[in-house]
């Protein structure tokens, strides 16, 4: 099917504007394609019969419906195309729309921030928002996290809710048996999953590319597994239950006398606690931004984007790869432990069918959605991941498939993420952004 | 030794299974001085390189570098990265290795990576903006602006390094491994893809380097005009060994020189250099 779309491709940019009956003879190979593939998959359904025995039973007018579907939309995808032009044409664009354009894009983030701050406001009585929100912000700050090894160090890393696994594990496990706080364990979380992310870090040093992914993602599964079998410690499948609540440093929200409601002398409400969680995890996605924000201007970070662009050269210049390529995992790792402590403590209960391999892709599809290295991008990619996936609940089971399709016309439309350029750390005379097409995406 | 050298070169071997690259090189780059290693393709000249970078480790011998203060470094002793930031040699690359995705005035400032590290408190004074890690950087800016202006870039210190032209790439190259403040520079062809006018301006600025910084350099070079026109010393390698070493006027003049070059044997070489002169 590639293939054909393919060479079709070829002979429509060497004949500018083909007639319908190019068009057409397209629509009839990739129609004859959909009905080998279909004819199977979907033509004839096998079954198990009552005593056992293979039935099977022909769905020919599904299938017949498959294929004037693609027969027709291979039709209007041609036609779209013809109408926009060929890849690569010049649009002018007037210079007061790009002006306006130029204020949009600097505009967005301020009020994005300010929005984000108003939702708790604006909402208040829509608990089903005020959840959603928390979702995103909880992705938005394990985007930003793996962003710093994705996207700024280049390495791959496909095991990143392992992070997430052992900041959730690490609170848990200290609150339900030693009683500690939120507020202390918070940073224990953080430590225990930047200790994991130079562990993880060790063995995958010398590897690049593919193989680092490989590795990556076996670790992922590694952690997964020993908190399923380690049932003594973690409580294997059947998770962490009664985990501790946040308290409001050290005033908890609860309706009793020395709730804060009762303290402040409102009424209690269930909503305070949401509101609260809200705003928790909007300052450690703040807080996991201003500090990424800073590092990339720090050596370390310059380091980390030079490991990026050259391997190589690096070494020559005299910096130590293994250290910099440890701090990265660690870094990310730390914050993905921060968010997996505030999962723990917003869910009260974890189990290791929360840390599966689709988190991982998750995380890794908004970074590279993003663009890779851009703060503004995952923060976009994962309101559009996490808030998009949401908005087509109401297809039910095609929600999927609808999905992928929109993240495929987004990768058509922008193959290096939402916000692909790069902006420099340090400037002389004036800051402008270098074009993804010169930025590396590293090697692993 | 009677002369002050700064890179001992003794009795190096390289060898990559059966073959030999370089075999029992000796030789010596003298203090502020431009030594340029020459010879034809596969000669085993970036090998050499390799070694001395330590980028491979050598099969036999020792590389010794002496610095100002009289430590001595065994440089195949070191390994990756400790070559640049301990035994201070710093090099470039045939071809050519920027941070394309990085701004000109960034590369310069990740070539100071070591002294800013150190600066921002290994990144902990640099995350509360410390005071000392402020004028720390704005020193690692100065340092990079002056080596802008040296090779002419200060204009374009803000355009990414893959956007300015090769003959510019070429600069910035050496002046991000001077910012590493190096005491031996090994530059592998830096002027190899130059034009006239751009490997003029090269010399200038080796020259430069010699006469201003206490940087001594070692470069392989296939330009004979920039060879014969900066170097104070000229050594000349032929399938792993060295044939020839001497001034560039000596080397000039060397029948065994000309004839590793020309592919002839030695009478047929005197004759045409002969015919030259």
């Amino acid at each position: 099917m590639a293939g054909v779309s393919a060479s079709a491709r070829g002979s429509s940019a060497a004949s500018p504007a083909p007639g319908a009956a190019f068009i057409f003879k397209k629509a009839l190979i990739s129609a004859l394609v959909a009905l080998v593939l279909f004819s199977l998959m979907i033509g004839v359904r096998t079954e198990a019969g009552s005593d056992g025995q293979l039935t099977y039973m022909t769905r020919f007018g599904d299938l017949a419906a498959m294929v004037a579907t693609v027969f027709g939309g291979s039709i209007v995808v041609e036609l779209l195309r013809q109408w926009w032009g060929p890849v690569g044409t010049i649009r002018i664009v007037p210079p007061s729309v790009q002006s306006g354009l130029a204020l949009a894009r600097r505009g967005i983030a301020p009020v994005l921030l300010v929005f984000t701050f108003l939702v708790p406001v604006i909402f208040y009585n829509e608990r089903y928002i005020l959840d959603l929100g928390i979702l995103v912000l909880t992705y938005v700050m394990l985007g930003w996290g793996l962003n710093v090894v994705v996207g700024l160090a280049g390495l791959l890393d496909l095991g990143y809710v392992a992070f997430y696994a052992v900041g959730a594990y690490s609170y848990a496990l200290l609150a339900t048996n030693f009683g500690f706080s939120f507020w202390i364990c918070l940073p224990l979380a953080g430590i225990l999953a930047a200790f994991c992310g130079v562990l993880l870090g060790f063995p995958v040093l010398r590897l690049r590319g593919d193989y680092l992914a490989i590795v990556t993602l076996a670790f992922g599964e590694i952690i997964r597994l020993v908190i399923i079998n380690w049932q003594s410690l973690t409580g294997g499948p059947n998770g962490v239950t009664g985990i501790p609540r946040p308290s409001f440093f050290g005033i908890p929200l609860t309706p009793g006398d020395d709730g804060l409601a009762a303290r402040l002398g409102i009424e209690f409400s269930t909503t305070h606690r949401i509101v609260f969680l809200f705003y928790l995890i909007l300052a450690l996605a703040l807080l996991t931004n201003w500090v990424t924000i800073r590092l990339r201007r720090l050596p370390i970070g310059r380091a980390w984007e030079a490991l990026r662009e050259d391997e190589v050269a690096c070494r020559a210049l005299g910096i130590n790869t293994t250290t910099t390529k440890l701090t990265a995992f660690a870094t990310g790792a730390m914050f993905g432990g921060l968010a997996g402590a505030f999962f723990a403590t917003r869910q009260g209960f974890i189990s290791p069918e929360s840390f599966t391999f689709h988190e991982s892709a998750l995380v890794l599809a908004i970074v590279v959605l993003g663009g890779m290295g851009s703060q503004l991008g995952v923060a976009l990619a994962a309101l559009v991941m996490i808030g998009g996936f949401e908005l087509f609940r109401g297809l039910e089971q095609f929600r999927m498939l609808v999905f992928g399709l929109a993240m495929v016309l987004l990768m058509i439309w922008r193959p290096r993420g939402l916000i692909g350029h790069r902006a420099p750390t340090v400037f002389l005379h004036h800051s402008q952004a270098i074009s993804s097409d010169l930025v590396k995406e590293g090697h692993g | 030794m009677k002369t002050d050298c700064i890179l001992n070169v003794d009795h190096l071997s390289m060898r990559f299974g059966g073959i030999v690259a370089v075999n029992d090189l000796t030789f010596g780059a003298e203090r502020r001085k431009i030594t340029a290693l020459i010879g034809p393709n596969g000669a085993g000249k970036t090998t050499v390189f390799n070694c001395i970078t330590g980028f491979y480790k050598p099969s036999g011998g020792s590389l010794k570098i002496t610095h100002d203060n009289g430590r001595q470094i065994q440089l195949e002793r070191l390994n990756d990265f400790r070559i640049s930031k301990q035994a201070r040699v710093a090099r470039t690359f045939q071809n050519i290795r920027l941070f394309p995705g990085m701004t000109a005035l960034e590369n310069l400032m990740v070539a100071q990576h070591n002294a800013l590290m150190l600066a921002s408190g290994l990144t902990f004074l640099g995350l509360i903006g410390a005071p000392s890690w402020r004028s720390a950087e704005k020193r690692a800016i100065d340092l990079s602006k002056l080596w802008l202006e040296r090779i002419g870039l200060l204009e374009r210190a803000d355009d990414a390094a893959g956007n300015l032209p090769y003959g510019d790439q070429r600069r910035l190259e050496i002046a991000r491994a001077m910012c590493t403040e190096p005491a031996l520079l090994c530059l592998d062809e830096p002027a190899a893809g130059l034009n006239a006018r751009e490997s003029a301006a090269l010399s200038e600025l080796l020259l430069r380097i010699r006469a201003e910084q206490d940087t001594s350099i070692l470069l392989i070079e296939h330009d004979m005009s920039v060879v014969m026109e900066i170097s104070d010393q000229v050594v000349v390698m032929d399938y792993g060994v060295k044939i020839s070493e001497g001034t560039p006027q000596q080397i000039r003049d060397d029948p065994k020189v000309i004839a590793a070059y020309l592919g002839a044997d030695e009478e047929e070489a005197i004759a045409v250099m002969e015919s030259e002169a």
